[in-house]
């Protein structure tokens, strides 16, 4: 069994996405993580083991060695997609509860800001360590947000920013969502953001990269 | 393709300060007529913006474009460009933006007056397309405020008219993180030709209307993109290089609808620019290190006609405030430039080449801006026989130096990015130098439901 999962860790960590994915070109013709997990589930391994040591351990080797400039966001997203279509096996575990997502994690690009690399980054690699992600796209304003959190009772909330003039509407949408909810965390990121922005706002948690708000993440459940 | 060959086709005739078709200004700036001049950009600090702000707005404005002209005349500046590129809300209430133009105009006037201090105002508005989802390219309702703050701000003093549109930016994204060269090509060469052909008819008709000078569009949100992503090592440099080389065709589309330059400062593609057209650019490297880095900082120099700082927010410095001090540090920049050409051909030659080889084979986005690889990657762009093939020749052409200046040793390779210059060039050799044909490959691969065809007369 371990060394199954282990293997499903590997094609997910290496973006090998099924036996016909040409990536990468050393893997070819193997099995990737969609064959791999049928496998997996066919041979009566718990679906949550599946997702824990198989698929979730192979994202966050790739995402730490994202954080440390060993590999290009193409790679990380080709093991997002490897994640992705082995996932697709483990949808009924999750409609039967047989398996549960860590949380939920709404995200949005500010009111007023059209940028969406860095926040599907994020989206992406929260996603793929085993989260919900509700991705409201960009330019979103708090109402957005409050609506949304009233569906998804529990959750926690991203915010995304590029420009230093969506910056004060970053801060308007923090207060907005904390007098709603005061005991929501939210995490901000972006290029012009900041640890003493974050303080500033009052938003409890700032992470120059993707890798750091999934800790952060963790750790709140931990 | 109306270009079919190099306006400039000598190294040595693509230098700063020079281009085949100068523009004068209304209050005697002539940009590429032997003088480079300083381009000056600036944001402003978050605050308010609404028609109800715009008393409070007038007074900022205005005291920055003072302060700066101010230090421009104690600087003995020959010239200078305030270059305005409106917030959000400037754009879609025109009248804010009109009354912003307005002041600051009534500020160049007079200093032009007084101190006989040229300035003129390039005038950027937002392209607001953006903010429909899926953007409606040719029918958006935010067109209209656009076309607006391009009339009336042209009348209101606005003499230098630009845009960093957006039109293949639904696919150019994805197709950037995911490194895909095809997809980045067919967002360019195709979406964003057809849409920069639309957008500068209507930008030419109204600097015809008004009398005022259509610029140039950049690859900002293309290009930069990559290269800014290259920089924090998301994506190779390599990729970042070669999609600046697949932005080129989509800037030239707005010369051929009738821009005469200068191109505006964020397009580093400039340089290919004006050895196909002939037109003066504007240009920035060091200076603007203020907005973002970049691994071509002196080398962006090379063929400058107007060197700029892109923006810097409007804070105090020990000197001053921030305008006023990357004004000054235009200057002496531009003031070398000059001097060099007042010298003669030699220095004019010599000033170059230190701008040049002091980048050039540090980065392959720098390598690919040396005036000869200019030279030789535009001569194969204008023998494409449409904007999909003359793309892909410049890229495989640029895909070429680079890869002979590593197996050199002369540029500096980076193994991690190996892989990815074998990638790419198996990816252009194998793609369709025809629109159609690339058009049905692309299709069936991106997310439709993120953009309308018909936006673009596909």
């Amino acid at each position: 069994m371990e060394g199954l999962l282990e293997k499903i860790a590997y094609c997910v960590e290496f973006g090998k996405i099924n036996k016909n994915a040409p990536y990468p070109p050393d893997m070819k013709d193997q099995d990737g993580a969609d064959e791999l997990t049928k496998q997996a589930i066919d041979q009566g391994i718990n679906a949550d083991e599946i997702l824990k040591k198989g698929l979730v351990t192979g994202m966050e080797k790739v995402g730490i060695k994202f954080r440390e400039n060993k590999v290009f966001v193409p790679q990380v997203l080709m093991s997002a997609k490897a994640m992705s279509t082995a996932m697709e096996h483990l949808k009924p575990f999750f409609q039967s509860g047989d398996v549960k997502r860590k949380g939920t994690f709404i995200i949005g690009t500010v009111a007023g800001d059209l940028h969406d690399i860095g926040k599907n980054l994020v989206a992406m690699m929260i996603e793929g360590n085993g989260w919900e992600v509700i991705d409201l796209g960009t330019d979103v304003k708090s109402e957005k947000f409050i609506e949304t959190l009233r569906s998804y009772t529990g959750s926690y909330i991203g915010l995304s920013a590029l420009l230093t003039t969506t910056m004060v509407n970053m801060e308007k949408i923090v207060k907005d969502i904390k007098s709603e909810k005061p005991d929501i965390k939210i995490l901000i990121g972006g290029a012009p953001v900041n640890e003493e922005f974050r303080e500033k706002i009052g938003a409890d948690f700032y992470s120059p990269d993707p890798q750091g708000a999934v800790e952060y993440l963790n750790k709140l459940i931990a | 393709m109306k270009y079919k060959s190099l306006v400039i086709n000598s190294t040595n005739k693509l230098l700063f300060g020079t281009a085949p078709y100068p523009v004068t200004t209304p209050r005697g700036l002539i940009i590429g007529g032997g003088h480079v001049y300083p381009e000056i950009n600036f944001t402003i600090p978050p605050m308010e913006i609404t028609e109800k702000t715009i008393p409070e707005l007038i007074p900022y404005y205005k005291g920055i474009v003072s302060d700066t002209l101010e230090r421009a005349v104690h600087l003995n500046s020959e010239g200078i460009i305030v270059e305005f590129e409106p917030l959000i809300e400037m754009t879609r209430y025109p009248e804010i933006g009109v009354q912003l133009v307005k002041a600051m105009n009534d500020v160049c006037e007079d200093f032009f007056q007084v101190h006989g201090m040229k300035s003129e105002l390039r005038l950027t508005p937002n392209d607001l397309r953006e903010f429909d989802k899926p953007p409606k390219q040719r029918t958006s309702a935010y067109l209209e405020p656009m076309m607006e703050l391009f009339e009336r701000g042209a009348n209101a003093g606005g003499d230098l008219l630009s845009i960093e549109s957006t039109g293949g930016k639904e696919v150019s994204d994805d197709a950037i993180m995911m490194c895909d060269i095809k997809k980045f090509i067919f967002s360019q060469a195709v979406l964003g030709v057809r849409d920069i052909k639309m957008l500068w008819g209507k930008i030419v008709g109204i600097a015809k209307k008004t009398g005022k000078i259509p610029g140039g569009d950049t690859a900002c949100g293309f290009a930069n993109t990559a290269m800014i992503l290259a920089d924090r090592k998301y994506i190779p440099k390599i990729f970042a290089a070669i999609a600046r080389i697949a932005t080129i065709v989509r800037t030239l589309a707005a010369i051929e609808e009738g821009a005469t330059g200068p191109d505006k400062d964020c397009g580093y593609e400039g340089p290919f620019l004006k050895a196909i057209t002939g037109i003066p650019i504007s240009m920035e490297g060091k200076t603007a290190a203020c907005a973002h880095l970049s691994p071509v900082g002196n080398i962006a120099a090379a063929c400058a006609d107007l060197w700029s700082n892109e923006s810097v927010q409007n804070i105090k410095l020990l000197s001053g405030m921030a305008p006023v001090a990357y004004l000054e540090q235009l200057e002496y920049d531009t003031r070398i430039m000059n001097q060099a050409i007042k010298d003669g051909e030699d220095t004019w030659l010599k000033l170059q080449d230190l701008f040049v080889k002091s980048d050039s084979y540090h980065d392959p986005q720098a390598f690919i801006l040396a005036p000869e690889n200019v030279i030789t990657i535009s001569a194969e762009i204008v023998k494409g026989e449409n904007y999909v093939d003359a793309t892909l020749r410049g890229c495989k052409k640029g895909l070429e130096l680079i890869e002979n200046a590593q197996k050199e040793g002369l540029l500096k390779r980076d193994e991690m990015e190996d892989t990815w210059l074998e990638s790419l060039k198996t990816e252009l050799y194998n793609m369709p130098a025809d629109e159609e044909k690339l058009v049905e490959d692309v299709l069936p691969t991106i997310d439709q439901n993120k953009i309308i065809l018909s936006e673009y007369g596909l």
